[in-house]
């Protein structure tokens, strides 16, 4: 099965890889957004399992960060969040379903990188979320920073760029470990809290939520360094400007109501702001929406539906959740984080 | 000298006689082999020790230990079965990402599915309305779970998903893969060389590569050959991966019961005036098919575990639906045993199942091998 898989993933490589290079993007007749509007739904490319992220509630109801962003665009398209058909993709396979169109967009914590962008066609949306890789070890082993891991067992999950990653942070310093990888993340949870390894290394969201999950999380502590940056954006076929003007603005939205301090129980009082950005945002002045080819209420309708951004960190990602996480730097730029969006004008 | 009365006493006297013999049949046939030897004496009391460690774990975990109230953080704290978890995640688990209200009619769906099969396999109903019976019954599971008519909803396949998903691509995947088995082992066996070739390249292309990497194909590949904005639906896609898939072994399956009949069969049935067609169906696939059972059971349960493969291509089978419940955040770290015992616990169930009714229909046809 291990075996299987790995294979498995070789060829998803060799196969985008080598469809990437005959027909670099299949150019559609038809513009997303009408192949959206005509089918009454946005198709949604998200991961099947990712705690806080893309998940399934009792009811099967898919909820999470991830999802949150197909929910904003919909929104903005519909007016209403709910015209989404959700796709579960697996890493292997997600880039090919946006390129053969079968998804619309792909929210699945993807990493922006430059071949990612420049070889795949493919663009990529807005940061949603800077994310980087770290590691964690047991508070016991009093270890203070990643270069005093020397001979350390590090346990990690199979990812395309998690071991390189590793390996370009600890070759240069000319530190010796031993990497331990695991298939499943029940497996390598256990492994680290059952001691069978030093470390664990993999997004520092994730390590977050691994703490969380400990019995007791005052046992293990995160290490200062961020050995990777992993800028996570919503991805869309290339060469359709229109689809991803939406996109860009449907997140700026999210990013420009929390900076206004516009949140889905007050939405409606800011119809009546004074502030002419706040208007030109809500469709109260301006043809804004209609520049998108959607309606002017487009960005009232994401924030009335789904809230800004800091809602809908806080509901899938926040300290209130069991994943505990804090904003870090995706905090607003004047909070001294990195979210920016472009002024409404 | 024998008299009629003496042997009428000894035949009275012989019960008596043969009671302690009874006894040490019972001590020869059980406990001989158990504890005759001290060796064997040594095995079997820790057999037994290991057994029984087994079942006060297991009644341990289950119910003295079982935390039966609260949330996720009586769970954390508890060491035994999390039934709050089974409560909040049962329906999920099973059902998966259908429509919660419709939840229903997957449900009723399920129930018509292992009722005709249930049906199908006791014995006495073999008969041509069985066809009706399956008629029936394909349409409504259709009706009921894809819905469009008769006020119920439409729900696409990407929100088929758990148990109903595994219970359609392995029944599907089989219906279709055991008549392409059958073609395909004939051709095989064909004195047409261009035929045979062709088969003989069928199967051995299939089965020399792995399920995962055809599932692959046909939802990677597939796609980027198809005009752009036309996409074939991807739980098709993969169901007929798994139907190729599964013909390929079914058709080495019946080739080795093919082989088993000896050739007086078929020129007995040529001398008869049977043309091939009919000496196939009438003398020879009948044994054949019969000597298949064991290769065939073991296909569909194999097939029945494989359809979990799916989960690569992002299709949501049982076993995904018991592992995204355990990453629900409220859930996961916490309830990973109790997912993966109910999951086990349903494999276990179906697959044995269908190893004890191939058990049956051998001894029925008077083909036990042991």
């Amino acid at each position: 099965m291990i075996h299987s898989k790995s294979v498995a993933r070789w060829l998803a490589m060799g196969l985008i890889a080598g469809v990437t290079a005959v027909s670099a993007a299949p150019a559609s007749a038809q513009s997303t957004l009408d192949t959206v509007k005509k089918r009454g739904k946005i198709l949604c490319g998200v991961s099947p399992v990712a705690p806080g992220f893309s998940y399934a509630d009792d009811k099967g109801v898919r909820r999470g960060f991830d999802v949150d962003i197909c929910r904003a665009v919909s929104a903005a398209v519909f007016a209403d969040p709910e015209k989404v058909e959700y796709v579960p993709l697996n890493t292997n396979v997600r880039f090919q379903a946006v390129q053969s169109g079968e998804v619309d967009i792909l929210s699945r914590q993807n990493t922006w990188s430059f071949t990612r962008d420049a070889s795949l066609g493919l663009d990529f949306g807005p940061v949603v979320f800077y994310d980087g890789q770290g590691l964690m070890a047991p508070a016991k082993l009093n270890v203070k920073s990643a270069s005093e891991l020397s001979d350390a067992a590090i346990c990690l999950l199979p990812g395309t760029t998690t071991l390189q990653n590793l390996e370009d942070f600890f070759r240069p310093k000319n530190i010796k470990y031993e990497s331990v990888v695991f298939e499943n993340s029940d497996e390598w949870r256990n492994a680290f809290f059952n001691g069978r390894c030093d470390a664990i290394t993999t997004d520092r969201s994730d390590l977050a939520s691994v703490r969380a999950i400990a019995n007791d999380p005052s046992q293990y502590v995160v290490l200062p360094e961020t050995i990777s940056k992993e800028p996570l954006a919503p991805t869309i076929r290339q060469n359709d400007p229109n689809w991803r003007d939406i996109l860009n603005w449907s997140v700026y939205a999210l990013i420009g109501a929390e900076e206004k301090g516009v949140t889905q129980a007050n939405v409606d009082e800011f119809l009546k702001s004074e502030d002419p950005e706040v208007q030109r945002m809500l469709g109260v002045n301006g043809d804004f929406g209609k520049m998108l080819g959607l309606d002017n209420k487009w960005a009232y309708n994401i924030i009335k539906s789904v809230g800004n951004y800091a809602e809908v960190f806080d509901r899938n990602l926040g300290p209130k959740t069991r994943l505990g996480l804090t904003r870090g730097p995706n905090e607003l730029w004047t909070k001294g984080g990195l979210l920016y969006a472009p002024p409404f004008r | 000298m024998t008299t009629a009365t003496d042997i009428a006493e000894a035949q009275l006297k012989m019960p008596a006689l043969r009671e302690p013999s009874v006894e040490r049949r019972l001590f020869h046939r059980t406990l001989k082999p158990l504890f005759g030897t001290p060796v064997n004496a040594i095995v079997t009391l820790a057999c037994l020790w290991i057994v029984w460690l087994g079942i006060k774990g297991a009644y341990g975990w289950l119910v003295t230990r079982a935390v039966t109230e609260g949330g996720a953080q009586a769970c954390k704290v508890g060491h035994g079965a999390c039934w709050p978890f089974y409560e909040a995640k049962l329906r999920f688990m099973i059902f998966g990402v259908y429509p919660y209200d419709e939840h229903w009619r997957v449900a009723l769906a399920m129930i018509l599915f292992l009722g005709a099969i249930g049906i199908t396999m006791i014995p006495r109903f073999w008969n041509r309305n069985l066809l009706v019976l399956w008629g029936v019954t394909i349409v409504a599971t259709a009706t009921l779970i894809w819905g469009g008519v008769f006020d119920l909803s439409y729900v696409p396949t990407t929100q088929w998903s758990g148990l109903p998903l595994s219970f359609l691509l392995s029944a599907v995947g089989l219906a279709f893969g055991f008549p392409l088995g059958v073609v395909l082992a004939l051709a095989r066996s064909s004195k047409l060389p261009a035929i045979r070739v062709i088969a003989i390249v069928f199967i051995e292309v299939i089965r020399g590569v792995p399920l995962i990497s055809i599932l692959f194909m046909a939802s990677v590949m597939l796609p980027l050959f198809m005009p752009s904005g036309i996409t074939v639906d991807k739980l098709l896609r993969a169901q007929i991966a798994i139907i190729i898939f599964a013909a390929a072994y079914i058709a080495e399956a019946v080739r080795g019961g093919l082989q088993a009949i000896p050739r007086g069969q078929h020129e007995a049935s040529s001398a008869m005036g049977l043309h091939y067609w009919q000496s196939m169906r009438l003398v020879v696939l009948p044994q054949a098919l019969k000597i298949a059972i064991p290769p065939l059971v073991n296909i569909s349960i194999g097939f029945f575990q494989d359809t979990t493969l799916v989960t690569i291509i992002g299709l949501l089978d049982f076993l995904s639906t018991v592992r995204t419940a355990m990453t629900d955040p409220n859930w996961v770290g916490i309830a990973v045993m109790e997912g993966y015992v109910f999951a086990a616990v349903v494999f276990l169930v179906f697959s044995y199942g269908m190893g004890a009714y191939s058990r049956f229909l051998e001894r029925r046809m008077r083909l036990g091998y042991d």
